[in-house]
């Protein structure tokens, strides 16, 4: 790893400053950042831990999950409010990884990240969610754009992400069976955005949306009504673990499961 | 260089690290504390796990000042100061939860989180996804997760639920 200099700042002013510096790099949980950094895949000159900004801690209202930032997937996943309002979420978190993951990754980083087989993405895209920064609030159909790429500006600071409760919902994902990212995963949901049902794992642009499968459950909601409807395997990814053509195979079964489980 | 001060195995220290230092590596290399392992660079093995302020951390995944504060307990810091071992040690001992013992520090502490934070009892399917972050290559398992079960009842001081047996 090469050295940089580290700063933890006390209030998102004060790190929104130092990440104006060249080359600095937000840290949050660091699970995806330090193994990046052990690779010498990144050379930030400043690194700015947002550990002391105060952006932990969960909010549930009747219309909607607030999670802040530096929520870790742990206490997610272990939230009872979270777990009433909006089950598949929690269930998302307590899959992520294991549990000294969880203990240290957070929210905000996983949606910053925006890796292709990341969970949360899908959950965000799937239920309508709006991402909240230093400046502005961002809706999820614009936040992703991209493998690893996202809306955010240089130096802009994730604070919160606001999901709105959806009438049922549910995500499935067939594991990496080393790393347990999701080599395919599905997040269906009937909420305030309509059926919506986000692909993650599969795509080689991220995480998107299968039109196909929303119009056939907005007519009707069932594991039966995606029977038949294929995937096509352009644009899917291809590498050791699974070939286009079986993750486009996935999605289809990966989906009918998630249907069937948000009932 | 920054100065990392925190309570390892409840002895504070005060050390100059890099910023790149890891934990484990302010714990190996500048404690001595060579119990804590390192199987990996992917962050996948869980031979460096050690506990961070009461839950379950990868130390090769954290930086030694992100660590600044923090109350650390290591393999090192389990059994009494008699030697007698802490029920997870005896545990694993009494099971045969090991051989070449590598995994076995990152298996112990993984071990005690995981039967701390479930007081309702666990299942063996909860054991086993509960290690998911933690590797071993000679022991298939089996006797890792009979070694934790065994130690759910000395930990909390009653039977495990049946409900959860
Ligand atoms: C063994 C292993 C298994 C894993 N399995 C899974 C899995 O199954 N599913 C899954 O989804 N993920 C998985 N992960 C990744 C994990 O969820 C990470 O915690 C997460 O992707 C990144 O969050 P972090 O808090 O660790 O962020 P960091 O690693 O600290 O940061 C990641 C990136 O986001 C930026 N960033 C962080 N926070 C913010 C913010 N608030 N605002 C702006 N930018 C920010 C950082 O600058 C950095 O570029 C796994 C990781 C490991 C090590
Ligand atoms: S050495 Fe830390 S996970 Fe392998
Ligand atoms: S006992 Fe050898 S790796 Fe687990």
């Amino acid at each position: 790893m090469y050295d940089f200099a580290y700063q933890k700042p006390s209030s998102v002013a004060d790190a929104v400053k130092a990440l104006g510096a060249e080359d600095a790099k937000a840290l949050a949980g660091g699970q995806t950042f330090i193994p990046v950094l052990k690779q010498r895949l990144n050379k930030p000159s400043v690194v700015v831990d947002l550990a002391r900004l105060g952006l932990a801690g969960i909010k549930v209202t009747g219309e909607a999950v607030v999670i802040g930032a530096m929520t870790t997937h742990g206490a997610v996943a272990a939230s009872a409010e979270i777990r009433r309002a909006i089950p598949a979420l929690a269930n998302l978190a307590s899959m992520i990884g294991d549990e000294a993951v969880r203990h240290r990754g957070t929210i905000g980083g996983s949606l910053a990240n925006n890796d292709p087989s990341a969970c949360y993405p899908s959950a965000a895209l799937a239920l309508g969610a709006t991402i909240t920064t230093d400046r502005r609030a961002i809706k999820a159909d614009d936040f992703f754009q991209g493998m690893f790429t996202t809306a955010l500006e240089p130096g802009e600071i994730i604070t919160s992400v606001s999901f709105p409760v959806p009438a049922k919902a549910a995500y499935m994902k067939f594991k990496n069976p080393a790393s347990r990212y999701a080599m395919v995963g599905v997040f269906v949901a009937k909420g305030p955005a309509g059926v919506r049902v986000a692909i993650t794992g599969a795509g080689q642009g991220g995480v998107f949306r299968h039109a196909a499968f929303e119009t056939a459950l907005s007519a009707n909601w069932s594991a039966d009504a995606l029977a038949g409807i294929a995937t096509p395997a352009d644009g899917l990814n291809s590498d050791i673990h699974a070939s286009a053509e079986y993750r486009a195979h996935l999605i289809g079964v990966m989906a009918r499961r998630a249907v069937a489980a948000a009932g | 260089m920054p100065q990392v001060t925190l309570t390892v195995n409840g002895k504070s220290a005060s050390v100059e690290v890099e910023a790149r230092t890891l934990l484990v590596e302010l714990l190996r290399e500048k404690l001595a504390l060579t119990g804590t392992h390192v199987g990996c660079d992917t962050s996948q093995c869980g031979a460096c796990v050690v506990d961070v302020d009461g839950v379950s951390v990868k130390s090769c995944t954290m930086l030694a000042v992100q660590a600044d504060g923090a109350k650390v307990t290591t393999i090192e810091g389990l059994a009494a100061a008699d030697g007698t071992l802490h029920p997870m040690q005896e545990m694993f001992r009494e099971h045969h939860a090991l051989q070449c013992g590598f995994c076995t520090p990152g298996m112990v502490m993984s071990a005690i989180d995981l039967v701390k934070s479930h007081p309702e009892g666990l299942t063996e399917a909860e054991i086993r996804h509960g290690l998911e972050g933690n590797l071993c290559r000679c022991t298939g398992y089996h006797n890792i997760v009979k070694a934790i079960a065994a130690a759910w009842p000395l930990m909390h001081g009653k039977a495990m639920p049946a409900a959860a047996e």
